[in-house]
């Protein structure tokens, strides 16, 4: 009772940025707090679905461009000519074959993710050693055990970086879902500029961003994680090192 | 049976709306907009090349700077040009709607791979010639003008090419909070469920760029004709520096 009459009295307080239109507004957050955190919620899975679909086409996509050399010409050719084509006439193109759902969405962003994933993951396995790759077979290792054990491995700091780069840019391009309705924030970018509503626009655009950092973020975690561990191994003969540089 | 007949149905659409004069002509008609697209986004390179160039060219010599361009492109990456263009939109004049707002905004976002590509061409100029030149007494004036930003050029090039290429692509932007460009009428096509306006639009754009793409390819591969001739057979062996599309401009079309 006490609270929700102190939130009543906040409100006749702070309800002036809402009128007055003002940018920076307090207000905004809490009574729009359930379309906000669904425009959000929108945003990262379209996101999400986009680069994993993306990832998980991309990565047998490039094993077929290693094998067969003309394949690998047609998938470079292919993507480049994809990522050329804006965003907003592949949404716009998707429409007659999966109407106005989220996949209008979700369909061109993945193809875009798969762009560069898929350059990124030929690069990295071709930047396995040769020589590497003979000392495995020497040991016995089948061809599946090869790529599984020694050449994916060693083409993961190329696929992560190309990871991290597809989901930043993702993160910006969903909000151009928007003009088919599934936009995440950017459903609200466009409305918020539309009606005028200056504190819309610009809370979603920092959210967009926000977003986007702390995907790059986590990605970064993860790199660190992944990449670290061979390094470590290699390094293990200095370890007395380590803990004079920790205090440096 | 039902789908294929549909789609064939959307393609007809398509191309009466696109073979339609009326479609073309008059106020807010395809040719308008294609004309203001291109225009816009003419003007938005050409201002990125006169702030980028120099900056690129400057920091590229003294070696410093190389964080910033690089951070110049993550940022961009991040952030939606969307969001810029809305927000740009509803500030007073001289922004608001219109023509400054998208230039400043396409202009803001092909700083990126010009800055980047302009550095790293000044940074990948063999250093034993950059030691030569001084060694010959060349001023830093000299050296920049006649030895750096000449070999700099192959890779400046692709900075240009990837920077109208982008812009190309992201003017049609703008049309999504009823800006100018083509975009518009894919955006006034979904309004008034008019698919014939929306994919006939939505084609051009995408023609458009890969109209762009091949003319910038054409014309960098004669350009850089001559900057091949200059070097001469003197062509270093080892790997050439990333002038890949994707590697070099990362995934910032829209």
């Amino acid at each position: 009772m006490l609270l929700g009459g102190l939130g009543a009295h906040a409100r006749t307080l702070s309800e002036g940025c809402l009128v007055r239109n003002d940018w920076l507004c307090p207000e905004y957050l809490t009574s729009r707090r359930p379309e906000l955190l669904a425009a959000t919620w929108e945003h990262v899975w379209i996101t999400l679905l986009s680069v994993a679909a993306g990832l998980v086409l991309a990565l047998p996509l490039a094993l077929l461009a290693r094998r067969w050399r003309p394949v690998k010409a047609l998938l470079m050719g292919g993507s480049t000519v994809v990522y050329s084509i804006p965003s907003l006439a592949l949404i716009p193109v998707m429409v007659p074959f999966t109407g106005l759902t989220p996949w209008t969405v979700v369909v061109p962003l993945a193809l875009y993710s798969v762009a560069v994933l898929l350059r990124n993951a030929v690069t990295g396995l071709d930047g396995v050693p040769a020589q590497v790759v003979d000392a495995a077979r020497g040991m016995g290792f089948g061809p599946a055990r090869l790529l599984l054990r020694v050449e994916l491995p060693l083409a993961v700091p190329a696929i992560l970086a190309g990871l991290r780069v597809a989901t930043v840019s993702t993160v910006a391009m969903t909000t151009i879902g928007g003009i088919v309705g599934f936009g995440g924030l950017g459903t609200l970018l466009i409305q918020g500029q539309q009606t005028n509503f200056r504190s819309q626009v610009l809370t979603a655009a920092v959210l967009v961003v926000l977003i986007a950092v702390v995907a790059d973020l986590l990605l970064l975690a993860l790199q660190r994680l992944l990449v670290r561990r061979p390094r470590a191994r290699a390094a293990r003969a200095p370890e007395p090192l380590l803990p004079a540089e920790e205090a440096a | 049976m039902r789908a294929a007949a549909a789609q064939q149905g959307w393609v007809q659409l398509v191309a009466d709306y696109l073979s339609d004069p009326a479609s073309w002509q008059g106020e807010g008609g395809l040719w308008q907009r294609l004309v203001e697209h291109v225009v816009l986004s003419g003007v938005a390179v050409a201002v990125a090349v006169v702030v980028a160039v120099p900056l690129g060219v400057l920091l590229g010599h003294t070696g410093r700077g190389g964080g910033l361009a690089v951070a110049v492109g993550n940022v961009g990456r991040a952030v939606p040009i969307l969001a810029l263009i809305a927000l740009l939109f509803m500030l007073p004049a001289p922004f608001g709607p219109g023509d400054v707002s998208v230039v400043v905004a396409l202009a803001l976002f092909a700083l990126p791979p010009l800055l980047t590509n302009t550095h790293t061409g000044m940074r990948e100029v063999d250093r034993a010639t950059v030691e030569a030149a001084r060694g010959m007494g060349m001023s830093a004036r000299q050296l920049v003008l006649r030895v750096e930003l000449p070999l700099a050029v192959p890779l400046l090039l692709t900075g240009v090419r990837l920077a109208a290429l982008q812009t190309v692509a992201t003017a049609s932007v703008a049309g999504l909070v009823a800006g100018p460009g083509l975009g518009r009428i894919v955006s006034e096509g979904f309004v008034t469920y008019t698919p014939s306006r929306y994919l006939g639009a939505a084609l051009l754009i995408a023609v458009l760029a890969l109209a762009v793409e091949g003319v910038l390819v054409l014309l960098q591969r004669s350009l850089d004709r001559v900057g091949r001739a200059r070097r001469g057979s003197r062509r270093r062996a080892g790997a050439p520096p990333a002038e890949d599309g994707v590697a070099a401009l990362g995934f910032t079309a829209p």
